[in-house]
């Protein structure tokens, strides 16, 4: 049916007029100060006045980003093939990567840059460090989930340990891994925002966060209203980029890359 | 007598947990044999089966198994097991490939072995988009591709309805005929293992021991129509009272 088809389109854009409508109906009704809450239509002047210099941060900001993912799917991949390859190695390092995830960022961001004298470098510490476990996590879990009867199969074959982890592990891991990524892309973004708070402003380049703080500092709500909405809008546009490849990835054979049937 | 293939002494096994699966099991398989295992759910047909294969260990007794089984076993699970990231050309190749035979040495067997089950035009489908019962032929033609000695087969056809299940029955025994492979083929149903099988062991409840080893004395050829001949009758109606004794 046309309405369930086109419904995950129209829904959301008519939830978002709706509510920017009332936002701006709501600002002129109860005549609020842009400093405290500026309208929409000031956000969306804002945003074209400032975009180039805005962009500018948050080009920052995904490079950042972009480089904390890269790296916690290079590391969380390979540590996790590693958990798979060997129980021992699994069942000693995995607390330490549970001890890194669920230590906040904002706590151990100050002595990472500290020790990390390149603030490029430390920010992308931080970000790579808040990524860095639900591709672990998922990835380990996937190379484990691979089904048993195919690994009496392989053994029954003679595979070798290698043989198996490529032509059955990793394809069978792949769908969690996928689904990992897709959570890092969104915590890779926030732990680079929040290690720039943390850091501050300083240096010559400086990410989104700080354009935040500044607008902050100077009482120019609006501008801090656009960069957080160019942060959404990155955020949103990271979750659909990885959303699309992992569909594209599974799409011959996953349940969860087929179309729904009619 | 045929030249035996394996051959199991006093064959226990016990779990971990302390479930007792399987207590003095004696068989002994020839060459070229085709023999059904037949007994209720629990009894330890597959623990049985998975022992035959080397996938697991015994718990007492002795089992020998002719030189030329070794690494020679084909083997297919009650789930058609496929790696659904593959096609049915990938999944069949797979046994080839772990054995490090070249593709293009393989695609010619392959294509053989797709073609006598039917799945020819299939080879580069994904187990998703076919039935049940064709991924249950891509697994058969998988555990065929290697020319194992022995042939495996777990309650393959349990989850298929009973026009697919018969088809396949009729398939498989022609298979047989044809490659003169030794099979030992685990079931719980009564008229399958009649139907397929020459030889019928037969388990009792748990721990499974076999008490009854039963030939099979139906004509070589068996087609559809043999299912409403009554020598089909009367051999079902023979094994079901020897299944019936074993489970008191
Ligand atoms: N890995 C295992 N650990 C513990 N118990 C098991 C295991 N595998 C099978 N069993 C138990 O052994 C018994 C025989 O199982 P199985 O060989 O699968 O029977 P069947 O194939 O005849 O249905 C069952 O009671 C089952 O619960
Ligand atoms: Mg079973």
């Amino acid at each position: 049916m046309n309405g369930a088809r086109f419904a995950p389109v129209i829904g959301p854009i008519v939830v978002g007029v709706l509510v920017v409508a009332g936002w701006h109906e709501a600002v002129r009704f109860f005549a609020i100060p842009p400093y405290v809450l500026p309208g929409p239509g000031v956000i969306a002047r804002t945003l074209w006045t400032d975009g180039p210099s805005l962009l500018a941060s948050l080009l920052v900001t995904l490079r950042i980003t972009v480089a904390a993912l890269a790296l916690a799917v290079a590391l969380g991949g390979a540590l996790a093939v590693l958990f798979s390859l060997s129980k021992t190695v699994e069942v000693s390092f995995f607390p330490y990567a549970v001890i890194l995830q669920v230590t906040p960022v904002v706590s151990i961001a100050p002595l990472i840059i500290i020790w990390v004298n390149d603030v490029f470098a430390a920010l992308l510490v931080c970000a790579t460090i808040v990524a860095f476990f639900p591709i672990v996590a998922n990835t380990t879990l996937g190379l484990n989930s691979a089904d048993r009867n195919l690994v009496d199969l392989f053994r029954l074959y003679g595979a070798g340990r290698l043989q198996t982890l490529r032509l059955l592990r990793l394809p069978s891991a792949l769908p969690l891994f996928l689904a990992g990524v897709r959570i890092s892309g969104g915590l890779a973004l926030i732990g680079a925002v929040v290690a720039e708070f943390v850091a501050g402003t300083g240096g010559a380049k400086t990410g989104l966060a700080s354009r935040i703080i500044e607008a902050g500092y100077r009482l120019e709500i609006p501008r801090m209203f656009a960069a957080l909405f160019l942060l959404s809008l990155t955020g949103i546009v990271i979750f659909a980029v990885l959303s699309w490849l992992s569909r594209r990835l599974l799409r011959h054979w996953h349940e969860s890359a087929l179309e729904p049937s009619d | 007598m045929a030249e035996t293939l394996v051959a199991a002494a006093a064959l226990a096994k016990s779990f971990r947990n302390g479930v007792a699966a399987l207590a003095g099991i004696d068989l002994t398989v020839s060459r070229g044999e085709f023999v059904g295992v037949l007994g209720p759910s629990g009894c330890g047909k597959s623990t049985l089966l998975r022992i035959l294969a080397g996938l697991a260990e015994p718990t007492a007794g002795r089992l020998d198994r002719g030189t030329d089984v070794a690494g020679r076993v084909g083997f297919v699970f009650q789930e058609p097991t496929l790696m659904p990231w593959a096609t049915v050309w990938a999944n069949v190749y797979l046994p080839l490939r772990l054995r490090g035979v070249g593709r293009d040495v393989a695609t010619p067997r392959i294509g053989a072995m797709l073609d006598s089950l039917g799945l020819g035009e299939f080879a580069r489908a994904y187990p998703r988009q076919l039935s049940g019962g064709m991924r249950m032929r891509v697994s058969i033609a998988r555990a065929l591709v290697t020319e194992p000695a022995l042939l495996l087969l777990d309650e393959p056809f349990a989850a298929l309805d009973e026009i697919t299940r018969f088809k396949l029955n009729e398939d498989l025994r022609a298979l047989w005929r044809n490659l003169r492979c030794t099979i030992v083929f685990v079931t719980h149903s009564v008229f399958e293992s009649v139907f397929l099988t020459n030889r019928i062991v037969v388990m009792t409840k748990r721990p499974g021991r076999i008490v009854a080893d039963l030939p099979v004395n139906l004509p070589e050829t068996r087609d559809a129509g043999l299912r409403l001949a009554p020598v089909y009758s009367d051999a079902c109606r023979a094994v079901s009272a020897k299944l019936a004794e074993a489970m008191v």
